[in-house]
């Protein structure tokens, strides 16, 4: 359960909007169900009343949107970020994606967000209602006769199991406690993986990269991924964003966008969220964190609003190129 | 009608599998696919698939044809292979009315003949949803989960696996596995179809109509002012033309190789931003545009070219996948209370 309530961020959204602060309010809107919510523009204290929702399901990164909604709307653009969100809100004014004097930024506390699929396999299919309780959530199914009652923790996302601050780095506004940056076991999965061999390594992401079916959601949800016209979008580039042309091209598209992204990624974890086909794609991004802690220092994008991403930066210290790459493959 | 008690189900799979190339669902990391079975493959009784069955009789990429040069010399090259008999074993009633959709998009003049030549060799054994979602609502569209057609109809009860067939394939099929089978009566399967509608009734979509909808409605919902606020925050993705069963667009493109050329298509989306393009660019242009276009075509396009029927089927697949959870049934609600005003 969250620990500010719909109604408390719903009446200041309200008054923020009536007073005139603010044109429109960012936020996520009410679905058919409790956990399909959908990321909303709310212009009028009606309107968000009727569907703005803040709950377990409030998953979605709202930061990303402000590209194109500051562009669109006159006037100042309220948004509730969550901790993970404002580095993904920092790391977009570090690149100038969008006016900061457009936005009111209101900081939100997260206790971490539900895995609808994670509690699709403990209840099973049908699920009618989910209440929120301190630490348990009831779901309500179709074919159980009295809600079941599953733990916040066991259905907590990938991502909020490794959660790396509670504490927001950009904001206007703050609503409900502040919390502090963790240590997470992040890399942990990682360092299972560099642990395997060439080959074995191989065969991880071919499995999981076979199931890419091209529909780019991972790139269009990646508050990283802002360019204007995708590469993968030009028809007259050669390569097919749509076609999973055979194994070659998911791995050259899934890594291609990493790199992009390395520095600017700040592990907000959309990119594996969104994925119909659950490749964990957030391992990719960590790698590259992971890596480029380990040889330019620790480093965390979106941290500040106007640091330089260590791929980006020269400094006298930096390693030499042949004592970071050892050259050639440790196949036997 | 013809009983084949569970636990004989394995052994029914061997014995197809012994004639012919035989799909069905399995447990995959991402829940079940169809997947050619295989000695110790799993058959999963879940709800639905990830994805239907298209990719069988419309893979997601092919290639068509192949042009050799050699000098000013153009060879044509026909790279089909022969189609080979299949089956695939437990389509649910939405998915086999899917293929019905796509038959008319496919089998109408000028066939397409890969396409056509997959549904020649292709046998569909459906089967009968005895726990459907929460995000079912095939019913909308006429579709009895109860009751799914196909080459033969399946149902399970607790003990066994009860079919029926309806087409001379499907007949064939049946004898195939004669050895397992034996004849009885309809009341196990009177009594299953009983318990699913049961099911279907409270199902929380069951109320959801389409009849707002169909040809004939493009004035009145091309202009609504709903398209703004349910596509604002539509990311463009391909998730939702993806994993549905309906959707067959695609797109023609050729490869070049070192001496000639591969033509292949693969899907396209019209979520897509290149999605149609032509040389004067493209015609639609926002987003808004886009995703107005994928439900008018569901919704109002294909009915009023295809004697009223709907492109949709009520799988559920985009309530699952969206993002943003952002689907069909959103949109047709949002629809409706526009006419009601």
């Amino acid at each position: 359960m969250q620990t500010v309530t719909t109604k408390s961020l719903c009446e200041r959204a309200a008054s923020l909007l009536g007073e005139g602060t603010v044109a429109a309010v960012l936020g996520w809107k009410r679905g058919e169900f409790d956990y399909d919510l959908t990321p909303a523009v709310f212009t009028a204290a009606e309107e968000l009343t009727e569907g703005f929702i803040y709950n377990d399901f409030s998953g979605a990164n709202l930061s990303k949107y402000l590209l194109k909604k500051t562009r669109e709307i006159d006037g100042k653009i309220l948004v509730f970020l969550k901790p993970c969100d404002t580095y993904s809100f920092n790391q977009l004014l570090s690149e100038h994606r969008f006016d900061r004097e457009k936005v009111y930024a209101i900081g939100i506390p997260c206790s971490g967000m539900a895995d609808i699929q994670k509690i699709r396999k403990i209840v099973g299919e049908g699920i009618t209602a989910i209440e929120a309780c301190e630490n348990s959530l009831l779901v309500h199914t179709l074919y159980d006769d009295e809600p079941i009652s599953v733990s916040c923790a066991e259905v907590l996302t990938e991502r909020c199991l490794n959660c790396k601050s509670k504490k927001h780095v950009a904001y206007d506004e703050l609503i409900g406690d502040e919390g502090e940056v963790l240590t997470s076991n992040r890399f942990d999965e990682v360092e299972k993986i560099e642990a395997l061999s060439a080959d074995e390594r191989f065969a991880f992401w071919q499995n999981e990269l076979s199931r890419c079916i091209r529909c780019n959601a991972c790139r269009d949800a990646c508050p990283a991924c802002t360019c204007e016209k995708c590469v993968f979008d030009n028809p007259n580039s050669g390569v097919q964003s749509k076609a999973p042309g055979g194994e070659f091209e998911e791995k050259l598209f899934h890594i291609i966008r990493a790199y992009h992204v390395a520095g600017r990624c700040t592990d907000c974890g959309e990119c594996s969220r969104v994925c119909p086909q659950n490749i964990p794609l957030h391992l990719l991004n960590r790698k590259f964190i992971k890596d480029m802690n380990e040889t330019y220092g620790e480093y965390q994008a979106g941290e500040y609003d106007n640091q330089r991403a260590p791929l980006v930066n020269f400094s006298l210290d930096d390693p030499e190129p042949s004592d970071v790459v050892k050259g050639g493959f440790d196949r036997a | 009608m013809l009983k084949c008690t569970l636990s004989n189900i394995d052994k029914l799979f061997e014995i197809v599998s012994a004639s012919m190339p035989l799909y069905l669902p399995t447990e995959d990391k991402n829940g079940a696919v169809f997947k050619k079975w295989q000695p110790g493959t799993v058959w999963s009784n879940a709800s639905n698939t990830v994805k239907g069955p298209k990719d069988l009789f419309f893979p997601q990429s092919e290639d068509l044809m192949a042009f050799k040069t050699e000098g000013k010399k153009i060879e044509v090259i026909d790279t089909r292979t022969e189609t080979e008999d299949f089956a695939v074993f437990g389509v649910r009633a939405c998915d086999v009315k899917s293929l019905e959709i796509l038959d008319r998009v496919f089998l109408t003049e000028p066939r397409d003949s890969y396409y056509a030549s997959r549904r020649e060799h292709g046998v569909i054994i459906s089967l009968a949803c005895n726990r459907p979602t929460e995000n079912c609502f095939c019913g909308t569209f006429g579709i009895d989960a109860a009751e799914p057609m196909g080459d033969v109809s399946a149902w399970l009860t607790d003990d066994a696996l009860y079919l029926h067939a309806n087409t001379e394939r499907g007949q064939a099929f049946t004898k195939l596995i004669a050895d397992l089978t034996e004849a009885c009566d309809d009341s196990a399967v009177s009594a299953q179809k009983e318990k699913n509608r049961k099911v279907m009734k409270r199902l929380p979509l069951a109320d959801l109509e389409a009849n707002a909808f169909g040809g004939s409605k493009t004035e009145q919902f091309f202009h609504s002012p709903q398209w703004e606020k349910l596509s604002e925050s539509c990311l463009g993705c391909g998730t939702c033309t993806f994993v549905c069963p309906t959707c067959q667009c695609y797109d023609i493109r050729d490869f070049k190789t070192n001496n000639g050329v591969v033509r292949y298509r693969c899907w396209d989306s019209c979520m897509y931003s290149e999605f149609t393009k032509m040389a004067h660019g493209n015609n639609r242009n926002s987003q808004k545009e886009r995703f107005r276009q994928r439900f008018m075509h569901k919704l109002v396009y294909f009915p009023e070219n295809n004697d009223g029927i709907f492109s949709c089927v009520g799988c559920g697949r985009c309530l699952a996948k969206c993002p943003i959870s952002m689907n069909i049934v959103k949109v047709m609600k949002a629809l409706e209370v526009d006419t009601d005003d």
